[in-house]
């Protein structure tokens, strides 16, 4: 093993961010701040998705705050081939639609619940994740 | 004013994932491979956003309700069934293959980078496929376990909040 690129910081302080934002939006509307069911009920919802689409151009204003505050764009780099985040991207599509959630919704804001049903998601979800990643760069390629 | 302080929420997530760096499919993927470049970092992300988002929630759920909503819309759906797991497992596939989450892509998205753009259309088409498959072939192949657990409304996403009742239980 060799620790690399470690930021504990603005790590930490990111994560307090996204925290107080599922704060936030339970506070004001009574909202789960889940990224699956917010993009789905924007996109197919029957109702009530303006403040969906409102809180989906605010995320995606993200970056472009993080440029005006620290002059540069976060850093994105992407080691997958393209199709491999166009399979991905399908499998995640599928994957949190019957999952019910992904990250933020069961990782973030279901164990913070201390809901059992989002642990065994997140429990599961982690374990495919690093099980996929450790064959994709350890037994295929590497 | 919901919809101002919706956008504000949404720029403090952005900005969250901004900075924890949840946006970079390589920090993401290293923080899975322990068995080679590890990077702890996300422990941190996670770590911060669940202490942060409990003691908050504790706060606020004791509260009559939310400031601009009837009620507090918590998922009512506890059971730990087949889909949940399986569903669950496919998305942590897809996610070890890309580097990418829905709640890392989404902000992503405004760095207008094209490998995050196809990332979110063939997100957004798995997630329609799910919901064609859940609203028209599903019925045929549904299990008793199935059915009880996925009111027909919203498809096969049952972690959109029930609009039932009062404040429940906070499970």
């Amino acid at each position: 093993m060799e620790i690399v690129n470690f930021t504990p910081v603005a790590s930490l302080f990111g994560g307090v961010l996204i925290g107080l934002a599922a704060v936030m939006l339970m506070l004001v509307l009574g909202r789960i701040m889940g990224a699956t069911g917010i993009l789905a009920a924007a996109i197919w919802g029957e109702d009530d998705r303006a403040w969906r689409w409102a809180i989906l151009a605010g995320m995606v204003s993200g970056p472009a705050l993080f440029l005006t505050l620290t002059g540069n764009w976060p850093q994105i780099t992407v080691p997958s081939s393209t199709p491999a985040l166009i399979l991905g991207g399908l499998l995640v599509g599928v994957g949190v639609s019957y999952g019910s959630g992904c990250t933020s919704g069961h990782g973030v804001c279901g164990l913070a619940r201390l809901s059992p049903r989002s642990l065994a998601a997140t429990l599961t979800f982690m374990l495919t994740t690093g099980l996929t990643v450790y064959v994709t760069r350890h037994v295929m390629g590497g | 004013m919901r919809l101002i302080l919706s956008y504000l929420i949404g720029l403090v997530f952005g900005l969250g994932i901004s900075i924890s760096g949840m946006a970079n499919p390589e920090k993401v993927l290293n923080f899975f491979d322990i068995a080679g470049t590890w990077d702890p970092s996300l422990m941190f992300v996670m770590g911060g956003a669940v202490t942060v988002t409990f003691f908050g929630y504790r706060w606020v759920l004791k509260r009559p309700g939310p400031s601009f909503d009837q009620i507090f819309h918590l998922p009512q759906n506890r059971s730990i069934d087949l889909k949940l797991l399986g569903g669950s497992a496919i998305f942590g596939v897809g996610w070890g293959l890309s580097g990418f989450c829905p709640g890392g892509a989404l902000p992503a998205i405004g760095t207008g980078r094209s490998e995050v753009l196809i990332f979110a259309v063939a997100l957004i088409a798995g997630m329609g496929i799910a919901r064609y498959v859940n609203t028209h072939l599903a019925p045929r192949f549904q299990t008793p376990s199935y059915a009880r657990h996925s009111p027909a409304p919203h498809g096969p996403l049952t972690h959109l909040p029930h609009e039932t009742g009062p404040k429940p239980d906070n499970t």
